[in-house]
């Protein structure tokens, strides 16, 4: 594995691997006063966000420092043509810093796979080579999220393939949908998208899922759901008429939660909006996978910083 | 006294691809069409090798940048890149900085031609000032200016108002000129980036939606009808978009129709690298438009191949996708992918490339001395195509200042062997004759 860019670079061989280092990684840090691994000291990662963040950059960094390798936070704001330096020129510049990995973060979508693109490039006439990890570009994916959800599926449910998993809600603007319906196809599960018409994108039929519209009529037979954000924008973007509605349609309240077969995991990429998507009643639920989500992202970043800097182990 | 540079002869020829002959061209004007002509002394010859030789190419959509965006193309490169594509007119359209919305920027614009003088360049008037779609730019004065303003468009914006637009028609009737619209209802493509479809939904790039193209079609065309105005519809791309032509050509609507040469071949299959070359607007679509794009060209729904050559120096497409600037060159890759997307698979003869790349765009605007038949009488412009030829793009040895073709590396068929405007040879070999 040379980057991280898209979900759709890995085979199932692949993201399985990555899932059981990940889980071989935790088991290892178990119960450890020294949480900290000397795998890559010596190594430099650089996270350059240019959207806020707060879980996924710390999880990024804990995970870097778990491993021992340095680890670098670049927080930059606007976009290239309007700010000044372009991107390709931050990017390059970082990576002439001796960064072995740039986990990015932009609004645009593409941006990692352009800046894997210009590195490589780069790395063609200097013989360095920086890896590039996308953590989330535009509406287009958010691979190490998909990652950590079937990492968290399969704690809860022993394996992922043929199981039945919802995703409800905003999927026309989640890189989080878009990563999570390739990996867990991948991985062999049937994905079920629920979405009012206005939040699914024009294509998705082509999509490797099904796509359903009433909620209550899919909860009975779901193995698991994870419920996306509303984001505050869409809210007045004309895509449902109020969030209220929403919230009614779409939201999984406590009468939703008890048509679920008991102990369904509902899983959260967060931050959530309580009382909109989730009511805080089922975001407290036991049945609530959202800490436990947080958690394997520490591992599973882990798992793919080792893979991408150390190779596959054996 | 009589201008030796415009007096040629042509030997071996092939007008449209037929059998081979000589022409005499005297002070701009062919004056003799046989075999075995003699060339009076002090004539130039031009060996044609037994190639096609066509009425000069007439293109009713190029970005000239000139003025305010010198870094990416001027007037002067952008005419050796047109000389070189086999065209001998060529139509700039207004979204410069300053716009060409006054008579004082269309003039300068056909005065920088002029000097340059290896291409008609007919500067295209805006319809707004400013292209802000507000308020009706002066189009009588750009009309009746030394510019002679044939055209008017708002091209990269749609005059999306549907009164605005219902005056610009209605207004143009009277001073016999042309509205060509960049059909895109900016309220359906609010942030678009991409052919709305499957291969948009799985890279996370916004969606332009067919809509957006095929309502403003429609819409126009009831505007033209009822103001009896010419409409003529930029860089058609959606496969609905050919119905609504058709159908409005049935009701005697004066609306022709242009097609890219990048809408007849390149579809956003070609997205999904991210790589901005192939960002454009419109967007490219799917394999069931470009072969609609095709059908209709060879129909005549479609009336001709303008380029919408775009320019973009590298920091506007060295970018994220998102920041990228839309537009791809096309001067110099126009003849050989309409070789490739028509000729090759027997859609459009040679008379067919002169009817869509010549006769047709100069007939839309009334060009009184572009796309004429090859005949005694006529005026001497032409180009020369070599049908054999392959040759493979690249962005770096093109003639425009900026190097965003989307054809990089790919072997096309055909090419320019020469260019001549009115007698004078502007283009040879690949190499412009200043």
């Amino acid at each position: 594995m040379k980057h991280l860019l898209s979900i759709a670079d890995l085979d199932a061989a692949t993201a399985t691997g990555l899932l059981d280092t990940a889980s071989r990684l935790k088991d290892t840090l178990l119960g450890r006063e020294v949480r900290k691994l000397p795998t890559l000291r010596g190594r430099t990662v650089v996270t350059l966000f240019y959207e806020d963040s707060t879980r996924t950059r710390v999880s990024f960094e804990v995970a870097g420092k778990w491993m021992s390798a340095d680890t670098i936070n670049v927080s930059a704001k606007g976009s290239s043509v309007s700010k000044g330096e372009s991107l390709r020129d931050t990017s390059l510049t970082i990576s002439a810093m001796g960064a072995d990995c740039v986990i990015v973060r932009h609004p645009a979508s593409g941006a990692a796979h352009r800046i894997a693109g210009w590195a490589d490039k780069d790395a063609g006439t200097t013989g360095t080579h920086t890896s590039i990890v996308n953590a989330g570009d535009g509406t287009h994916e958010h691979p190490t999220q998909a990652l950590l959800d079937a990492a968290t599926l399969r704690e809860r449910l022993g394996s992922v393939a043929g199981r039945r998993i919802g995703i409800v809600g905003d999927v026309l603007h989640s890189r989080v949908a878009r990563s999570n319906v390739l990996l867990l196809s991948t991985l062999g599960a049937e994905v079920v998208l629920i979405a009012p018409p206005t939040l699914l994108p024009t294509g998705v039929a082509e999509w490797p899922c099904r796509v359903a519209h009433h909620l209550d009529a899919e909860l009975p037979a779901l193995d698991a759901v994870m419920m996306l954000r509303v984001q505050a924008e869409r809210m007045h973007g004309g895509f449902f008429p109020s969030a209220r509605e929403y919230s009614v349609t779409y939201g999984l309240n406590e009468r939703r939660l008890a048509l679920l077969p008991e102990g369904t995991p509902v899983l959260h990429p967060g931050p959530m909006v309580r009382g909109m998507e989730i009511a805080p009643a089922v975001a407290d639920a036991p049945n609530a996978a959202v800490l436990a989500q947080v958690r394997n992202g520490v591992h599973v970043r882990m798992a793919v910083l080792y893979h991408l800097l150390a190779g596959a182990p054996e | 006294m009589t201008d030796l540079l415009n007096d040629l002869l042509i030997r071996n020829a092939r007008p449209y691809g037929e059998e081979a002959v000589d022409l005499l061209v005297q002070d701009g004007v062919v004056t003799e069409i046989g075999t075995g002509l003699a060339a009076p002394e002090g004539t130039e010859v031009l060996d044609a090798g037994g190639h096609v030789l066509l009425p000069g190419l007439v293109d009713l959509h190029v970005h000239l940048r000139e003025p305010g965006g010198e870094e990416s193309e001027t007037i002067e490169t952008g005419s050796h890149a047109a000389a070189l594509g086999g065209f001998t007119a060529v139509f700039a359209m207004p979204n410069t900085d300053p716009v060409a919305d006054t008579a004082v920027v269309v003039e300068h614009v056909r005065r920088r031609g002029e000097e340059v003088g290896l291409v008609d360049v007919h500067p295209v008037g805006a319809v707004t000032t400013g292209l802000k779609g507000a308020k009706l730019a002066e189009l009588g004065t750009m009309a009746t200016s030394a510019a002679q303003v044939r055209m008017f468009s708002d091209d990269g914006r749609c005059v999306n108002d549907p009164l605005i637009m219902r005056r610009a028609l209605e207004y143009a009737s009277a001073l016999d000129v042309v509205i060509a619209q960049h059909a895109e209802d900016h309220r359906l493509t609010d942030g678009a980036q991409a052919h709305e479809g499957a291969i948009a939904s799985r890279l996370g790039l916004a969606g332009w939606p067919a809509t957006a193209e095929e309502t403003v079609v429609a819409r126009d065309c009831a505007l033209a009808r009822e103001a009896g105005a010419a409409l003529h519809v930029c860089h058609v791309s959606s496969l609905h978009s050919i119905a609504v032509l058709r159908a409005a050509k049935a009701q005697g609507v004066r609306v022709s129709a242009e097609v890219t040469p990048h809408h007849l071949l390149l579809t956003d299959g070609r997205l999904t690298g991210y790589d901005p070359v192939n960002k454009v607007n419109p967007p490219l679509r799917t394999g069931a438009d470009t072969q609609a794009m095709r059908e209709a060209l060879a129909e005549g729904v479609i009336d001709v191949v303008a380029t919408d050559h775009a320019p973009h120096a590298s920091q506007y497409k060295d970018t994220e996708w998102a920041a990228a600037k839309p537009g791809m060159l096309g001067l110099q890759t126009a003849l050989s992918v309409v070789i490739h997307t028509m000729v090759e698979p027997g859609l459009l003869d040679w008379h067919g490339v002169a009817r869509v790349m010549s006769e047709r765009p100069a007939e839309i605007v009334d060009l009184p001395d572009q796309g004429r038949p090859i005949a005694v009488g006529e005026p001497a412009t032409f180009a020369l195509v070599d049908p054999d030829a392959q040759w493979t793009v690249r962005g770096a040895a093109l003639a425009s200042r900026a190097a965003n073709t989307p054809y990089e590396g790919m072997r096309l068929p055909g090419a320019v062997a020469a260019t001549v405007l009115r007698g004078r040879i502007t283009a040879r070999d690949g190499k412009v004759v200043a």
